[in-house]
């Protein structure tokens, strides 16, 4: 049996490359996992495409691997029909910032409960090397072969904006503060965003280990997240780049909060029956006069 | 003097925003009171102000529910309504309105909006108009008045006494006028009780009965009005209405939805439903069932955006990279429309493919009254299961279909992914359970065949030409037919595309001549036939944005049965 309830038992053949920080994350999930007690059918992992997309393949739950780009909506409507389960959807920068960045946009305005694990290297890697959304300016690859001149985009600056009720930033190499995080953002109610530098060994010369080491530094249990402007602020800075919670808001109820048929009944979709006597009532309101 | 016998039609013509939806409510809600069957079509400029924007109302003293171009009666509301119109009116064409403002000749000149005026203000003028044709059908005043006074109930008493008082001006006018035109159109007190509702309400309270508790869609005519049926409806039914940021959200959202045991719906149009093929691939590959209604509008692109056509079949029966199941339903009348759309939500869930409900334009916004009809054999039927431990999504079976777990409904755990996969849902390479893969997929064809509906036969069994139609023109198709009266054609509507019914060839191998009537410019449906069924047949296509009308199909048939036998 494996330790952790979240594992497997037999051996499984993962497509990462040796050293992928890809690992570390997987480590740090299972730990978050199983420190929080969680039964093993209520979870459910959502992932788009991409290397960090493969993660709900190799934990043992219930996943959702869908489309590239598109794990947001899926993930929000499984928690909205859902309530009781516990979402985690989870995949690259290209994934949620490239190719789902209209769906993250509006993740952040439904604010569903669920939580949302972003590996960010930097760069594409199932793809062979090509800059990612937050790929560095100057970063040469085979397709910007005159260096990357886009602003990459601060995906902590953009969800405090936004008011993420939960913003967060960790580091691949640092399991344990990792999973600290990840715990936190499973538990918090509304949308969670845990942003993970990683280093990808294969495609990515640029933003190496040592660079993200040199380039990082953890929040003071001085840093208050509840302020939202300073939060802001603080999201902003770059190289060195803050790790920790950078913002939160324990007061956003979430999107199946609002939902007007769980204030009655707080069943999940599945275990309800149309109302027929409704809709013949509907029906028969059609031969009335206007 | 002009005489009308048994039917009529009366055509309400002017900008958008000018009322034409007010009056139209009101006249056809009261003459169904009144006791006369009617029928109502709209067409409409791409505008939210201004441009010319027309409604049919047909009243009988039997059940019609198809387009007829011949207006008897015409009320324009704005002078260009006569050159929009003009390919429809004719010397018979009685015009009933504001000399002054239409300048037309030979008109009935009733000064609406002066008097209207007159009265208080000129917002009137529509009521005093709905007055006016309801006296001019001598319908009972008291009736009329109490039924205006139903429609402004949550208006504050002031506003309430003027529209009854203009409406009863308006009565008076039309009574007067009913000494120079006869209208003998019997009355049935029967057609009160019955309903009255659109293609599109009937589209949302079909897949309400389905058990439909999950709506998505991006806005997009002509598909939106079951966006806002459903959304008015959400409260009372307990269900989740979201508008979301856009198609390619919307499709992937339905789909997790049935991943965690909701029945979903998305409601689009063929721009919007583009956007969505790479979810009905993903359908297609975690078999996931899901429910698409595509209320069809002239393309390529944005098109004609307010109007009708039957040019998406292709793009619905094609949609999605890689081969899989799909069944596609084209209603081909509003209680179709209900009935196919409760059955969509069934069937998707049986075989776990994509079920598409193709309408259109026409279908949306066309309203006719008829008896309600019975739902005690309704059942939403749901077909997954409780899992336990060991529990394989993806399992092997004899159909091809295997039993759908939901995540936290049991012991076991639910994988689904877009890459091929094994029984587990875990991605795989293997070429053996590749192939065993696709070979279940594609095995729920033939599981699928005893649900299959054939194709609705009316007309002589001894025919020589068949004329073959699919969707909502059936009416119009059924109607022409009867006004042709001849004893060689009969009628095959196709409600069921696809898979197409295994009996489609019996019935063309009987024909001489098939001819197939379709709203596009390719004969969509002709190439289907062709391709599944191998007949070839002639086609009568229309693909300017308006409807078959009955005379036009009548016209055209006709001289199409004269120019001799298929090739």
């Amino acid at each position: 049996m494996a330790e952790n309830g979240f594992d497997f038992d037999h051996k499984i053949d993962m497509a990462w490359c040796p050293g992928c920080g890809n690992f570390a994350i997987r480590r740090a999930l299972l730990a978050a996992l199983a420190e929080l007690g969680l039964a093993r059918e209520n979870l459910v992992m959502v992932s788009g495409i991409g290397q960090a997309a493969k993660m709900p393949q190799y934990i043992n739950a219930s996943f959702f691997n869908g489309l590239h780009g598109r794990a947001l909506p899926a993930a929000t409507a499984i928690k909205a029909c859902h309530p009781g389960l516990t979402v985690i959807a989870e995949g690259g920068d290209g994934d949620m910032y490239g190719e789902g960045g209209n769906h993250f946009l509006h993740a952040t305005r439904r604010n569903p409960d669920i939580a949302l694990f972003v590996h960010d290297n930097m760069v594409y890697g199932l793809t062979k090397g090509q800059a990612s959304p937050t790929s560095r300016e100057g970063m040469v690859t085979p397709v910007q072969v005159s260096g990357v001149f886009e602003k990459p985009v601060n995906p902590l600056a953009l969800a405090v904006s936004l008011d993420v009720p939960f913003v967060a930033r960790a580091f691949s190499s640092d399991v344990e503060e990792t999973k600290e995080i990840m715990k936190k953002a499973i538990l918090h109610k509304g949308f969670a965003l845990v942003d993970i530098f990683q280093p990808c060994f294969s495609f990515n010369k640029v933003n190496t280990h040592k660079w993200f080491k040199d380039n990082t530094y953890y929040l003071g249990n001085d840093y208050d997240p509840a302020d939202r402007a300073r939060a802001f602020k603080k999201a902003l800075e770059e190289e060195p780049f803050p790790l920790g919670i950078v913002y939160l808001n324990e007061n956003r109820p979430p999107f199946e909060e609002n939902l007007a048929l769980y204030s009655r009944d707080k069943r999940p979709l599945y275990e309800r029956e149309p109302s027929l006597d409704i809709i013949r009532k509907i029906l028969e309101s059609k031969i009335a006069a206007p | 003097m002009a005489i009308f016998k048994g039917e009529l039609a009366i055509v309400l013509a002017g900008e958008a925003g000018q009322g034409i939806q007010t009056i139209e409510t009101l006249l056809t809600g009261l003459l169904k009171s009144g006791g006369y069957h009617v029928f109502a079509t709209k067409e409409y400029m791409s505008r939210v102000r201004g441009g010319l924007n027309s409604t049919t109302i047909r009243i009988a003293s039997r059940r019609v529910a198809a387009f007829r171009e011949k207006i008897d009666f015409l009320i324009p509301l704005h002078k260009d309504a006569i050159t929009h119109l003009k390919d429809r009116i004719t010397e018979d064409t009685v015009v009933i309105g504001e000399k002054e403002k239409i300048a037309y000749n030979p008109m009935i000149d009733v000064p609406f909006t002066k008097m209207a005026a007159e009265m208080g203000n000129a917002v009137y003028a529509n009521i005093l108009a709905v007055g006016f044709i309801a006296g001019l059908f001598k319908i009972d005043k008291e009736q009329c008045l109490r039924f205006i006074a139903g429609h402004f109930v949550k208006k504050d008493e002031e506003i309430r006494e003027k529209n009854i008082r203009a409406a009863k001006k308006g009565f008076e006018i039309g009574e007067g006028l009913s000494e120079e035109t006869t209208i003998i159109i019997e009355k049935n007190a029967a057609v009160a009780g019955e309903i009255m509702l659109t293609g599109a309400e009937a589209v949302a309270l079909g897949a309400l009965a389905g058990g439909c508790n999950y709506l998505c869609a991006y806005p997009m005519s002509p598909s939106t009005a079951v966006l806002t049926q459903m959304a008015a409806y959400s409260k009372q039914t307990d269900i989740i209405v979201e508008q979301v940021e856009d198609e390619t959200g919307v499709v992937n959202m339905a789909i997790g939805a049935w991943y965690a045991g909701a029945r979903a719906m998305v409601t689009t149009s063929g721009g919007g439903f583009a956007l969505m093929t790479e979810g009905i691939s993903l359908a297609g590959m975690i078999e996931s069932p899901l429910v698409v209604h595509l209320a069809q509008r002239p393309g390529p692109a944005t098109g004609l955006p307010t109007r009708t056509e039957q040019g998406d079949l292709n793009l619905v029966l094609y949609a999605g990279h890689g081969a899989f199941p799909r069944i596609i339903l084209a209603p081909k009348s509003i209680e179709d429309a209900f009935f196919l759309s409760q059955k969509a939500f069934n069937l998707a869930d049986k075989y776990q493919v994509p079920v598409f409900i193709l309408t259109d334009q026409y279908l949306m916004d066309t309203y006719y009254n008829m008896p309600l009809w019975d739902m005690d054999r309704l059942k939403a039927e749901k077909h997954f299961i409780e899992t336990n431990e060991d529990y394989r999504r993806f399992q092997f079976t004899e159909t091809g279909v295997s039993p759908r777990g939901i995540p936290g409904s049991g012991k076991g755990i639910v994988c689904v992914d877009s890459d091929e996969h094994d029984e587990g849902g875990y991605i795989t390479e293997d070429s053996d359970t590749r192939i065993k893969m696709v070979e279940k997929r594609l095995r729920k064809f033939d599981a699928m065949k005893n649900d299959i509906m054939p194709p609705a036969f009316t007309g002589a069994g001894n025919y020589e030409t068949l004329i073959v139609g699919w969707g909502s023109t059936f009416h119009a198709i059924s109607e022409a037919l009867e006004k042709m009266g001849r004893n060689d054609t009969a009628h095959l509507h196709f409600s069921w595309l696809y898979p197409l019914s295994e009996k489609t060839g019996a019935f063309l191998e009987k024909a001489k001549k098939i001819i197939v009537v379709e709203e596009n410019a390719t004969g969509q449906f002709g190439q289907l036939l062709k391709l599944e069924a191998g007949y070839r047949a002639d086609s009568l296509l229309k693909y300017n944005g308006l409807p078959f009308s009955v005379e036009e199909l009548a016209e055209k048939i006709s001289a199409l049965c004269k120019s001799g036998k298929s090739t």
